[in-house]
This record gives C-alpha cells, structure tokens and sequence, in this order.
C-alpha cells in the first residue's frame, strides 16, 4: 500500500513537534525515519499509525485519506521498541489478538486463528513457543512475537518504532539482517524509526533524514551518505570534518591562503568547507593545502585518527592517517580534501 | 552453584549474598510467634480444653451458625461490591486529572483513620428511617439500618481503601504502549479494557478482595451501630462472642473465635493460592 502524508504538522500543547512534513512511501518499500532524539520521527510515525492526529494536513493509505480513519480501522501493524506484549496472553494468544477482536464474519474460526498464528510463528523463527508467556521469553524472542502479532492482521502497512532499541548489539544485528529477509519475501510497505544511522543505512531502501521537526533529506543510502544536501545531514551521517572558509573568485580560500580547491559555482563570501576524514590526500609540500599541526591522535581499529590545528585561528579537524604514517605530536601534516562540499553560512 | 551435594526433596533455601538470613528468619518467626501465635493459640487451647462433644455443641448452635453466616455472607457481598466499584475509583484517580483529584485520593484513607464507632453512627444516621437516605429509600422498600443490607453498606465503607489502594499502584504501572498496540491491531476501547487492562490487574483485584474481606469478618465497631444486632437476623459473629463474654460464658466465646479463625484461615489460605497460580502464568 502507497502512503502519502501531505503538508502534515503536529504540535502538542502550542509545541510544534512537525513543520509541514510531507513525504511519499512507494508500495512494498523499506523505509527508515533516521534523526536525533526529538526530530520528529517517532511522531511521524504515530501519526502514520493513527495514534496521533495531525494539527493540519492528511495521510493517505493509497487513495483513501487515513487521517479520517480511527486506528481500528486503519489497519495497520504497529511494533513498540518495549515489544508491549499482553504478559497474561500466551505467544500464540498474543499473535492471534487482532483476529480474535473482529466481529462478527470477519473473525476468522478459533482453528483457523490457532492455524494463522502458528504459521506466523514459523515465519519469526519461533516454532514450538507457542505455549510460552512473554515473561519467559528473551527480548529478541519478544520482539519477533512482536512483528508476528502485527503481521497477523495482515496490515496495510507495518510501523516499527525504534525496534531492536532495547537489544544488544549483537541480537540487533542479527535482527537486522532477519527483518530485511522477512520484508523481501512479505513485501509490506515497512516504515521503521531508528537513532542509529548504521541501521537505517543498511536496511533501508531509502533513508528520511530528519531533523527539529523537518524533513532534511530523503535518499538511498548511497544518496544520503555521498552527496548530503545541508550541513546537518553532512555531520549526522558518517564522519565528518568542517572548516570555516572564504569562496573568491571561484576558489576556496583559508585565511589569505586558496587550498587548492576550485568552486567556480559556488557563491562568494563566508562558507563552511565539509569533508571526510578518511576521505583526504596527504600531501608533502604546501601550495595549494590545508596544514596544521598535529594536536592529538588516536589509534582507531586500522587507522590513525589526527586532530590538526589549522591556521591562526588554531581550527581544529580531524583527519585519518594510515598506521605508518610518521606524524607526531606537534609536526605538521598537509592534505587535501578529496571529495568535499562547501555551504554557504547563513 | 554450591560444593555440597545434591539433596533429593526438600531443604533450606541456599542463602544468597545479601547476608542476615539466619539472623533475619530467626527475628521473623520470633516476632510471628509473639504476636501472631501465641495469642492464636492460647484461643485453641481454651477451646479445645472444651473436649469435642461440648465444642461441637457450641459451634452447632443456630444462633451461632446464623451469626458466623452473616459476618462471612455480608464481609463476601461487601467485598465483591469494593472490588467492582474501588477498581473504578482507582481507575478514575490513576487515569484522568481533575481539579479535586488530591482531595478525592486523600479522601479514599479516610475510612482508615476513622474511628470505626464514628463511621457507624454516622451511618445510622444517616440510614435510619428518619435519616436523610434513610427517609428517600423508605418509600422504595428499602431498609437499610438495622437489616444485613446495614451491614453490608458499613463494610463496603470500611473495605474500600483496601481495595483501592492495592490496584492503584499496579493500575499507575500499566503500560499506555500495550493498549495503544491492542487498538493498532483492531480491538475496541471496551475490547481493550476486558481483554487487556483486567487480566493483567486480577492479582491485584484478588488482593484487594481478600483485604477488604478479611477486614469486613473482623469489623465490630461500625457494625454494632447500623446492625441492630437482632439474633438470628443482623447479629455479627465478633458481636456474639462479646456477647458471651459478657455473660462469662468463655467456652462459648472461645468455640465461635476458634471457628471464625479456622473459616477464615481457609479462605484466605485459598485466595493465596488462587493469587499465586495467577502470579506464576501472567508473570
């Protein structure tokens, strides 16, 4: 199911916590809402879901406007980061819910329920716990119940907030890797909400980068990692280094020094330089080059992380050396972005 | 986990890190003895210096069958009301904010505080037939002091604090993301409150029952006033025993404590354990 939402804003208590969002889900797409805490993601998500009315705008669920709808009648499945089981239901109780509470024809037959959830059961990897109560299970084993519950009423569209948040590390992973399999052969239109950008990179087809309420950027992972549009998405995802700079001329210039940097569209004036740390090219000599001096350095897994001071000013980035690289404390490195991009201060 | 071997059967729970254990479970059972045991059976002891023919004569007695009959029926009814209507005033105090909402929840204790003869009177004041209730309820037929109905109306007072503040806490506790995940997956409001929200307080629900139900068998002062303690018809058990007390009749007295102690052990002994089989599967 396609999903739409359109010139939505939310605002609790006079608190905006959306400016006018508007995004389009393509049908059977994996989608990650990726920001830091208090950008919006988790109540976009809500208001996807229903649990949440928008202040302004609408959501349609193909051509129907959902924001209209209850969440009953929404039909969507929605999974908590605290799994929020029902702790007095068994697995199988649990994932048979939403079918239990139709009414009337659309409530399947107590064995066709039973014959549902125990399939469901096999899809998550749980076969045999169907007796278990939520209580007796682990949190990775919760939160596949969790995804068998809300996929049992076999939603429109499936909703994860934050859900492998409460996890660790390596089940996270692991989960990871078994929700896109679960997706690739179910095909919902997924949307999952999560902090952790390495997740959503991985995971997703495409990436909604958020931020205070807005929509920063929308992309694949390729698009949001290698070509960021604002400075935000430049610093929040991967790495990063920035410098305060000068464009003239069509060049990049640091103090009274061009870095050898060409930017002929770029317009004149004050500018924030951004680059990569690993994304650089030593350099011997000095015409044309950012240096500094080294004022701290770190042993990071195969590389060598250095902090430089650079210029007058004493601006401090951080660029990756290879292990042997002879730099010490106090010498001085020169190097040139390879791949770069400038945004003009505000 | 320990170097000793194995016992088959049963055996002392190993003490863990925290230390005390011997000390601490030594101090309990002294404390329990004290003021629990010894008391209890220095009762049984009085009684069963009876010999069994005449205790059994006693206990059979009808005066005392109906006596010990209201107490349990009345303490049962006034009980089953508490649960139904303290869960609601819980629910209302935990769920919504309202201007008032300090003074109602403080207001909740009050029975507690409440010198038990005051609460009495007040009510048979009140629910006599020239009272301000009692008179609005005389033309529908409906007596309530100096009837069981009197009864029952000062034991629902009396219990229900016990009620409310047992499933407060766990109501505070109950978490907003499994109804909101209940209503994502199709169940109506009152779908949610009998399938999700109930289950998960019934333990707390039990134990405010067997509190308030405890409480109503014991409960002497405020009943004495509304009862009208007509034998056979509105006479509590705890009134009987003061009863024969008053006329040194002290077998007779022990025999009915000694019953209501016996009665009332098996039924609390049987919500325990109803309260545990419901503890183990909802965890």
């Amino acid at each position: 199911m396609e999903v739409r939402v359109v010139n939505v804003r939310k605002e609790f208590e006079r608190f905006p916590a959306l400016h006018d969002v508007s995004l389009d889900i393509k049908s059977g797409e994996l989608i990650a809402l990726l920001g830091p805490s208090g950008s919006g993601k988790t109540t976009l998500l809500r208001l996807i879901a229903g649990l949440e009315r928008p202040t302004k705008g609408a959501i349609f669920f193909g051509e129907e406007d959902a924001s209209q709808k209850s969440i009953q009648e929404r039909n969507v499945g929605f999974v908590f980061q605290h799994y929020a089981l029902f702790r007095h239901m068994t697995v199988a109780d649990n994932i048979g819910f939403g079918l239990k509470v139709r009414h009337g024809a659309a409530r399947p037959r107590a064995q066709e329920i039973r014959r549902r959830a125990l399939e469901l059961l096999d899809l998550v990897q749980l076969s045999g716990l169907e007796k278990r109560y939520p209580a007796q299970l682990s949190g990775g084993q919760r939160q596949r119940v969790a995804l068998a519950r809300a996929m049992a009423i076999e939603p429109k569209v499936l909703l994860l907030d934050e859900p492998f948040g409460a996890l660790d590390a390596q089940v996270r992973r692991e989960l990871r890797r078994w929700l896109r399999e679960i997706h690739d052969r179910t095909g919902h239109t997924t949307v999952f909400v999560t902090h952790d950008q390495e997740e959503a990179l991985e995971l997703a087809d495409r990436v909604v980068v958020m931020s205070q309420g807005r929509i920063e950027q929308v992309g694949t992972a390729d698009d949001i990692y290698d070509t960021p549009n604002s400075p935000f998405v430049y610093s929040f995802i991967g790495e990063s280094s920035s410098l305060p700079v000068k464009v003239e001329n069509g060049e990049v210039w640091i103090a009274d020094r061009p870095i050898g940097l060409e930017a002929p569209h770029a317009p004149t004036g004050e500018a924030v330089l951004y680059f990569r740390p690993h994304d650089v090219d030593l350099l011997d000599g000095c015409s044309g080059c950012i240096a500094g001096t080294v004022a701290a350095s770190r042993r990071v897994a195969g590389t060598r992380r250095v902090e430089l001071e650079i210029g007058g000013e004493r601006q401090r980035v951080e660029i990756e050396l290879p292990i042997d690289h002879p730099a010490a404390q106090k010498s001085r490195v020169a190097f040139r972005p390879r791949r770069w991009k400038l945004f003009p201060t505000a | 986990m320990t170097t000793a071997p194995a016992h088959a059967g049963w055996r002392f729970r190993q003490p863990s890190v925290i230390p005390g254990f011997g000390l601490t479970l030594g101090f309990s059972l002294a404390y329990l003895t004290l003021i629990i045991l010894i008391p209890l059976s220095g009762l049984i002891w009085r009684s069963a210096a009876l010999g069994w023919t005449d205790f059994w004569a006693l206990a059979t007695d009808r005066r005392t069958l109906k006596a010990l009959e209201i107490s349990f029926g009345t303490a049962f009814i006034a009980a089953a009301v508490n649960v139904v209507f303290g869960t609601l005033v819980a629910w209302v105090l935990v769920r919504y904010r309202f201007p008032g909402r300090r003074v109602v929840d403080a207001m909740v204790d009050l029975p507690f505080a409440l010198p038990t003869a005051v609460a009495g009177i007040a009510l048979t004041t009140l629910y006599a037939p020239t009272g301000w209730l009692g008179k609005l309820l005389m033309p529908l037929g409906l007596k309530v002091a100096y009837t069981p109905l009197g009864i029952i109306v000062a034991l629902v007072f009396i219990g229900l604090p016990f009620v409310v503040r047992t499933v407060q806490p766990i109501m505070e506790e109950l978490d907003k993301e499994v109804e909101e995940a209940a209503a994502t997956l199709g169940a109506s409001r009152f779908q949610i409150i009998t399938r999700v929200l109930f289950p998960g307080l019934a333990p707390a629900v039990i134990t405010g029952f067997s509190l308030a139900f405890a409480r109503g068998v014991g409960e002497y002062g405020s009943v004495i006033f509304i009862a009208g303690n007509l034998p056979y018809k509105s006479e509590i058990a705890p009134l009987l025993i003061v009863i024969r007390l008053e006329e040194y009749n002290y077998p007779a007295a022990t025999a009915i404590a000694a019953i209501m102690l016996a009665l009332s052990f098996a039924m609390l002994l049987l919500i325990n354990l109803v309260q545990t089989w419901s503890r183990k599967r909802y965890g």
